[in-house]
This record gives structure tokens, C-alpha cells and sequence, in this order.
């Protein structure tokens, strides 16, 4: 890239020692605002013409300080991650898993189905990447399950709103519930369900792309993208979740929350599943909810139950999904891994 | 006239792209034919996991994500 310096086409962007200089910068900067968000937000919400300690007062209170909050965690985290990610892609994991056949090939997609950049609209040609490259149904199904279910939004924001312990308990569980149910599925010999068209494809060609090389600049061109792109699209979403958040901060009582989502009740795990799997939102807008849920007094399970059925089966994806796998095969891929998320949600209101 | 064939199943990114290339080649001033494929089973034939992915002539050049500016004129002349 010698020929850099003498292109003078203005859309080449900054040069390098800007990046060098102004990411550390930004990130700086975001962070002491970050630890000056309550005071900021106690400022805000006393401007309201409401008590502080009322219904309202604690429902705004929660609002203000939530937002600013949620989406600098989410700026840092996708930027981050979109850093990170650009080591991997879907080629080089295909590469990876193609040949696994062992049973630790499906840990080890879980792993990448969490480290892999991927896009919910490019799950058809990544299905049948790596189907066609040889590698097993179940560990693909692995990979699809992980990618979405311990995705890195969901982690950090579970990490900054509602700490680490629950954070690293998901993390857990939603890596054993991928791993696990891609062994199941994997073992039940569901090829017949594929859609017969790709069936029919065999050994498919690799896209063999020069590997391209990348500089750190890239890389973190590449994260400045990916906070465009993400927190451009989900910030509404956070504004809804936290919307409903703010809502149950304030005004549902205690005693109904313990009542509904207490975990006394056994139905509350199943019932979490029901509402959660057609709810379409994203991590970013469900975690401020779970937030507010446990601040409350809701059992862990049930909403350990009520956050992976949101995030990891939803039905968009399944309608995409349904151009390559057949309705039962859909249904078999929603049963397993519903199973998977139940007894998780049963285990720990036993546990806790 | 080159062929550049765009592979994504029509999302936001794909049709940037779409946009991208033709500014492109406009700049370079390069007579060019886009074609968009959105079909699954093409995309998946053509070897893309990843979208949008983009061929010139024939020849894949990129997957995954918008392309950059300064590599993108450069599968154009090339």
C-alpha cells in the first residue's frame, strides 16, 4: 500500500497516526463519563417535577441512568469484539471444523460460534458452507446455536448491569446448551429433513479467497464499523428494553413479582419459554428487562429461562432457516434446544 | 465491461454495496454490469458464507461485510 500517499481522493479517511491516537482517546473520554453516569443522572431525573422516591421518580431515575449506560457498555463491547472478530471468519472456521468428527468438534464450534463475525441474514450460505465442506449437522448446529445465544452484547451487558456471577453463569450454561444440543441433534440422524435441494449439493466449492492481510488500522476500522452498524440498529431496541425496564422498577410491586416469577411456582420456567421464544428483540433490549426482573425478586431460572428463549430461538431466524431445513427439522431444533434452556431454568431455582 | 456480481440475500449491507460498486466504477470510469443474486442456493454455489460477497468477472473477490473503498477500485481495474 506504497501508493497510499499519493491518492488524494478524500474518501480515504484519516491517516493511521489519527487512529493510533484517537481510539485510545475516545475510549478514554467514554470511560470517566461512564463513572460520572449516576451523579449525571441523579442531576437529570431531579430536573423532573416528581419525588425522587416515588413510582415515577425511581421509573425515570432507572430510564436515564440506564441508557447512557447500556449504550457506551455497547459501543465499547462491539467495538471490541468487531476488533477481535476480524481474526476469524466464517472460511477459516469452516476450515477448522471441517473434518471434526470427533465428539469435541462440537465444543469446539460452540467456541467458534461465539468468536466467528456472523449475521443472522448470511445464516442460509453459512448453513450450507459448512454442510456441503463435510461437517456434521449437530456441529453445525452447534455453531448457529452459540453464535447467537453467548453473543458478546449479551455477555458485557449481562457483566455491567447485572455483574459478573450471573454473566459467567450464562456464559456456562448457554456454551453447554449449544454443545450439548448439537450432539443430540447430531446423533438423531436428521438428514432426511434438510430441504432435498441441499441434500443434492455435494462437496460445494471453497471459496478461495487471498487471504487478505490486514493492518491494525483495519482491525480497528473494521470495530468503528461494526459500532455504526450494531448500535445503529439496536439502539431502539435498548430504548424499548429499558423502557419496560424502567416500568417495572417503578411500578410492579414486589409481592406480584415474587407471586408470577418466584420460582415457587413450576410452571414459571416453562411459561418464561412460551413468552420468550415469540418475543423478537435482541440481547441489548432483554438484558435491561432481566435487570429489573431480578431487582425485583425474580427467581433466577426463570429468568436465566426467559433471557436464552429471547435470545437464542427466535422466529425470524427460523423462517430464514426454513429455506434449508424442513418444518420438522425446525421443529425438532426448537424442541431440543428449548429442553436444553429448561432445565437449565429448573436447575437453578432448585439451586438457588 | 466488466460483470460484478453482488451475493446477499438483499439486506441493507447488499444493497451499499451495490451502491459502492457502481460509485466506483463510475470514479474510475468503468463501464460496469451489476448483477445482484440473492437466491440461497446460488449464493451458496458461488462459494459465499458470508455476505455481501462480491465477483468480478467470474472471480470472487471478497465476502463478508461492506468492501474498502481503495481495494474495491483495485478488483475494478484489475
Amino acid at each position: 500500500m506504497t501508493a497510499e500517499t499519493h491518492d488524494s481522493a478524500p474518501h480515504r479517511g484519516a491517516p493511521d497516526w489519527l487512529w493510533y491516537v484517537g481510539v485510545p482517546v475516545v475510549g478514554v473520554v467514554l470511560y470517566l463519563l461512564y463513572g460520572r453516569l449516576i451523579p449525571i443522572s441523579e442531576w437529570v431525573t431531579a430536573l423532573f417535577p416528581v419525588a425522587r422516591n416515588s413510582h415515577s421518580g425511581e421509573a425515570i431515575a432507572f430510564f436515564v441512568y440506564d441508557v447512557p449506560k447500556v449504550l457506551l457498555l455497547l459501543t465499547g463491547i462491539v467495538f471490541v469484539t468487531g476488533v477481535l472478530r476480524s481474526w476469524f471468519s466464517p472460511e477459516k472456521t469452516r476450515a477448522i471444523l471441517a473434518g471434526k468428527r470427533q465428539v469435541w468438534g462440537y465444543p469446539l464450534a460452540s467456541l467458534l460460534g461465539v468468536l466467528t463475525p456472523f449475521c443472522s441474514c448470511s445464516s442460509v450460505p453459512l448453513f450450507i458452507g459448512f454442510v456441503s465442506a463435510g461437517i456434521p449437522l449437530g456441529v453445525t448446529f452447534s455453531f448457529l446455536i452459540a453464535g447467537p445465544m453467548v453473543g458478546p452484547v449479551g455477555l458485557g451487558l449481562l457483566y455491567g448491569l447485572v455483574g459478573w456471577e450471573i454473566a459467567t453463569i450464562y456464559l456456562v450454561f448457554g456454551f453447554t446448551i449449544a454443545t450439548v444440543a448439537g450432539f443430540v441433534l447430531g446423533r438423531m440422524g436428521l438428514e432426511r429433513y434438510l430441504q432435498d435441494w441441499v441434500r443434492e449439493l455435494n462437496a460445494g466449492p471453497v471459496g478461495d479467497l487471498p487471504q487478505e492481510q490486514l493492518t491494525l488500522v483495519d482491525r480497528l476500522k473494521i470495530g468503528v464499523e461494526q459500532v455504526r452498524e450494531i448500535v445503529g440498529k439496536v439502539w431502539i431496541w435498548v430504548l424499548v428494553g429499558i423502557g419496560i425496564g424502567a416500568a417495572i422498577h417503578g411500578y410492579v410491586p414486589e409481592e406480584m413479582m415474587l407471586r408470577i416469577m418466584g420460582g415457587e411456582a413450576w410452571w414459571s420456567v416453562p411459561a418464561a419459554v412460551v413468552v420468550g421464544v415469540p418475543m423478537y428483540t435482541n440481547a441489548a433490549g432483554v438484558i435491561p428487562i432481566v435487570e429489573a426482573l431480578l431487582g425485583k425478586g425474580a427467581a433466577l431460572g426463570t429468568t436465566l429461562a426467559f433471557m436464552m428463549s429471547v435470545i437464542a430461538l427466535s422466529l425470524p431466524e427460523m423462517i430464514i432457516l426454513k429455506q434449508v431445513l424442513k418444518l420438522q427439522l425446525i421443529a425438532i431444533f426448537i424442541a431440543v434446544v428449548a429442553a436444553g434452556i429448561l432445565a437449565t431454568g429448573f436447575l437453578f431455582n432448585v439451586l438457588m | 465491461m466488466k460483470t460484478v456480481n453482488i451475493y446477499g440475500p438483499g439486506c441493507k449491507r447488499c444493497e451499499a454495496t451495490e451502491t459502492m460498486v457502481k460509485d466506483a466504477a463510475s470514479r474510475l470510469g468503468i463501464e460496469v454490469e451489476v448483477v445482484k443474486i440473492s437466491d440461497a442456493k446460488s449464493i451458496a454455489l458461488a462459494g459465499v458464507m458470508s455476505t455481501p460477497g462480491i465477483s468480478v468477472d467470474g472471480k470472487l473477490v471478497h465476502t463478508g461485510g461492506l468492501p474498502d473503498t481503495a481495494k474495491l477500485e483495485g478488483w475494478l481495474r484489475a
